[in-house]
């Protein structure tokens, strides 16, 4: 199944529409259990929801858009009419992917989220999938849930993590839920480590002679699967929370990056880039990097202009927001110097300090993110897979879209995190804890404290 | 291979690195070699004697140089947890390296490496950070350093990490991925279970070396336990993966662990070097006022005890409750830890996971169910003694400590208008 795989990437003569629909139809009939072979005609792609679904998410990062095209001499992209018709499927689904991003961001934080943790989950299932073997599988009924539940219990933990706050904030105004969600927060972690020890204990309890060696192997497996989905979407989620500018920004860079790559590479590529992924070029790197950076630079401009994407969202609700967007996205001018020629029209430039740091994005989503891509590209060969899993027809499966945006994600909360976020943080924390943890008299007390040691005595600090 | 050591020879060599090695005496093997159910017993084979004296000797050594480690104080039990993280990286690491590839990939163990030196600084700048601060308040200068240092240490080791990475893509060579892709995965596995453990070990020690050192004990008496119990009375076989253990030692030894966490806390609690927190990295007494927990509270003996019990009164110290939970999971779900390295050897067809220890096999085996409880402790402490103990006191301590003189007026400015604003609504 996989190695009839992704025709499109493969470029041979197929028009792209049979080759859009019979991927749908193999991968009815991998659900069906039979092994498929044949290809045939049919009619156009039914546009069912869930089909636009998939499709929402086909062309993200189009990372594999270079392969099939863009060859160095001989077949040139430009003589193969298939080429082109496929090309123009895969607009097609980009138009509908990008329309469906744009009514989720329109939709507001929640359903970002719940893209976000629907991604996750699709990708889970694939990376799962990948290394189950069906014998061992069946001398181990049930084994299957373990992961399961380990994915569970980390969503648990991650997502309790991070929008714990955001939780204690909505339900302020009842007493009842907020005691509840308080004490729940309180001993979060020792519930989410209870539910992980339970598992491993299930786990130990599982151990089939003769099977150690897989069932080991899928416990290594599957941590290291739930460790790389889990960071890169928590890291998401905590960067949507402060603000969808923060996780537009570098979603769209990467997905700049690849198209901006592949039409490099297509008008001018030569120079072969790392042998792991054969049809890059050292062309199409250097223009989509330098394309990158100057849309990044534009494109924190637009973004930065909507209060929608701007201000950060403090608690579940899903309302309209208004905020003081802070300094970052207040306009400076800057008056352009004297030496200019007169026919420029403009005297000066309005700069959003943002912009600066989308700089550092976009040379990042340019130069380091695209290792991410090479490294799903070397996981593939040296498991000799085509592709993660066929979820999306003409592009395989999420993890080959997600693979870039993942190294991106978690870069740009860091970036976040140490760069435009270091002021607020300690009051605020200590703060909340006191706000949380002390009762009313204990705060006034400590309030009375504090103020003793104003008047009194010197602090050491300087 | 190791294990049963039939030849007992003489005394084990006692160098430093042995003896630092040794350290960790005999904290899960003695069922597996020496309780056999039914035919050999114990009693029968003089060389199991031997060997049982040679064990008996090292753990008397290793108990020696626990306890001096113990007195001299915080920073050299960290550092000893240091270097036997070091060790049980190293076997780990060569366990599924294979020689024949490694040799068309030079430099390449050179990556593990660079990954254990970035871990270790994100692991010890995050949980240190603030100690390290406190130690350097006095010199202006190194002061600045410190504190830019900690405020982009997580862009520090993000970057080095994603340099690994790198290096990592471009070292990729043809026919080699899936050995490499392996390394790669089996490095990570190895790091975060080396690293989460001992980090949390590390973090405990500095809220006081009670935290480290109660539940290490409870370990290895359970296992002792174990042993003797399973020894006089093992007769039901405990778990396939494990043919020595039995129920009877489980249960008994359960038993014991418990009481002996009992009694071994009211001990340890009256130790102030034990209990005092160490808010910087110094090395000199503690002292300190040791909280709720450490202070004894009496409880009047029940009226149904017989007579001739002597005393009327139990004080008993708080903290004993939590240890009675300590000894709980200590005996009933740490094992389970030892019982996951067993499956894990047999998976991979190894006997051992090093030979570092004579006589005991690896680093790795004789830390494996220590990692589980050094986890447990850590959660423990941090959801059921700190928030106990989090007072008034506690969070002034916090803001001398983190905020520098603006932001306390800050926050002194904030927490004044929030609680004008709650008087203003009562009233």
């Amino acid at each position: 199944m996989k190695e009839e795989g992704q025709l499109s990437k493969m470029g041979d003569g197929r028009t792209g529409a049979s080759v859009a629909v019979s991927e749908y139809q193999r991968l009815e009939k991998q659900v069906a259990g039979l092994n498929c072979e044949q290809k045939q005609h049919s009619p156009p792609l039914p546009s069912t929801p869930t089909n636009r679904i998939r499709q929402r998410r086909r062309s993200k990062s189009l990372e594999v858009l270079p392969d099939p095209s863009k060859l160095n001499g001989g077949n040139l992209l430009v003589h193969d009419q298939n080429k082109y018709r496929s090309m123009w499927i895969r607009t097609h689904s980009s138009l509908w992917m990008l329309g469906g991003v744009i009514l989720i961001l329109y939709l507001g934080h929640l359903y970002i989220c719940a893209m976000v943790v629907v991604i996750q989950i699709l990708m889970a299932s694939e990376l799962f999938q990948l290394r189950r073997r069906v014998h061992e599988d069946k001398q181990l009924p049930g084994f299957w849930l373990i992961n399961w539940y380990f994915f569970f219990t980390a969503m648990l933990y991650v997502y309790g993590r991070i929008l714990s706050q955001q939780l204690v904030n909505t339900v302020t105004s009842d007493q009842f839920f907020y005691r509840l969600v308080n004490s729940l927060i309180k001993y979060h972690m020792v519930i989410c480590y209870f539910l992980y020890t339970a598992g491993m204990v299930w786990f130990i309890l599982t151990l089939k002679k003769k099977m150690y060696k897989y069932q080991f192997g899928q416990y290594a497996w599957t941590h290291m699967i739930l460790i790389v989905v889990f960071t890169q979407s928590s890291f998401t989620v905590a960067n949507i929370f402060e603000g969808i500018f923060w996780f537009i920004l570098p979603a769209f860079l990467i997905a700049t990056n690849d198209v901006a790559a592949y039409f490099f590479g297509f008008f001018f590529g030569r120079t072969p880039l790392i042998k792991l992924s054969p049809k890059k070029t050292w062309e199409g790197f250097i223009g989509g990097s330098v394309a990158t950076v100057v849309a990044a630079f534009l494109l924190a401009n637009i973004l930065g202009q909507f209060q929608w994407l701007t201000c950060p969202r403090k608690d579940l609700s899903t309302g309209w927001l208004h905020c003081d967007p802070g300094p970052l996205f207040k306009l400076e001018y800057y008056a352009f110097p004297i030496w200019l020629p007169e026919w420029i029209p403009w005297k000066g430039v309005s700069v959003l300090p943002v912009q600066w740091h989308a700089l550092c994005l976009g040379l990042f989503a340019s130069i380091i993110a695209p290792f991410g891509g090479f490294f799903a590209s070397g996981l593939k060969r040296a498991f000799k897979i085509k592709d993660f899993g066929d979820s999306i027809p003409g592009h395989g499966g999420f993890t080959d879209r997600m693979d870039c945006q993942m190294v991106m994600a978690i870069f740009a909360y860091i970036y976040f995190q140490s760069f435009v976020l270091p002021q607020t943080n300690s009051v605020e924390m200590i703060l909340d804890q006191i706000l949380r943890n002390l009762s009313f008299e204990e705060q006034e007390r400590l309030y009375t404290m504090l103020g003793q040691i104003f008047k009194g005595q010197q602090i050491v600090h300087p | 291979m190791h294990k049963d050591t039939g030849s007992g020879g003489p005394s084990t060599p006692s160098g430093p690195t042995a003896r630092l090695r040794r350290r960790r005496g005999p904290n899960e093997v003695p069922p597996e070699a020496d309780k056999a159910n039914g035919s050999h017993l114990l009693v029968n084979d003089r060389n199991k004697y031997k060997s049982m004296l040679v064990r008996a000797h090292s753990s008397v050594w290793m108990i020696g140089g626990f306890a001096f480690i113990i007195y001299m104080g915080h920073l050299y039990i960290w550092a000893m947890v240091v270097v036997i993280q070091i060790f049980m990286a190293k076997e780990l690491f060569s366990l599924l390296r294979k020689a024949h590839e490694d040799r068309r990939l030079p430099g390449f163990r050179l990556l593990n490496w660079h990954f254990f030196f970035t871990a270790m600084l994100f692991v010890y700048g995050r949980i240190l950070s603030q100690r390290l601060v406190n130690t350097v308040t006095t010199d202006k200068v190194l002061y600045k350093i410190v504190s830019r240092l900690i405020k982009y240490h997580m862009v520090t080791c993000y970057f080095l990490y994603i340099a690994g990475f790198m290096w990592f893509i471009l070292s990729l060579k043809k026919k080699m991925y899936k050995y490499q892709f392996g390394q790669y995965a089996w490095t990570h596995m190895i790091l975060i279970v080396v690293f989460t453990q001992s980090s949390f070990t590390v973090a405990n020690i500095f809220e006081g070396i009670f935290w480290f050192l109660l539940p290490a004990s409870l370990i290895v008496i359970n296992d002792i336990a174990a042993y003797i119990f399973g020894f006089f009375f093992g007769k039901t076989p405990l778990i396939k993966l494990s043919p020595k253990k039995t129920w009877e030692g489980f249960i008994g030894a359960s038993v014991a662990t418990m009481i002996s966490a009992f009694l071994l806390a009211n001990v340890l609690g009256r130790f102030q070097w034990l209990t005092c927190p160490r808010k910087d990295l110094s090395t000199g007494w503690l002292q300190c006022d040791p909280g709720p927990l450490f202070k004894p509270e009496t409880f009047a003996v029940p009226e149904w005890f017989p007579e001739w019990f002597p005393w009327r009164e139990i004080s008993v110290l708080p903290v004993q409750w939590h240890a009675l939970c300590l000894g709980l999971f200590a005996s009933i779900i740490a094992p389970f830890g030892g019982f996951f390295a067993s499956g894990f050897k047999r998976a991979f067809k190894i006997k051992d996971f090093g030979d570092s220890i004579p006589g005991h096999g690896g680093m790795t085996d004789r830390m494996d169910c220590q990692m589980v409880m050094a986890v447990f402790a850590y959660i423990y402490h941090q959801s059921f003694v700190v928030p106990q103990s989090l007072s008034v006191e506690m969070i002034m301590d916090q803001i001398l400590m983190n905020l520098t003189f603006e932001e306390q007026r800050a926050l002194y400015m904030k927490l004044g208008q929030i609680v004008e604003e709650r008087q203003f609504g009562e009233s």
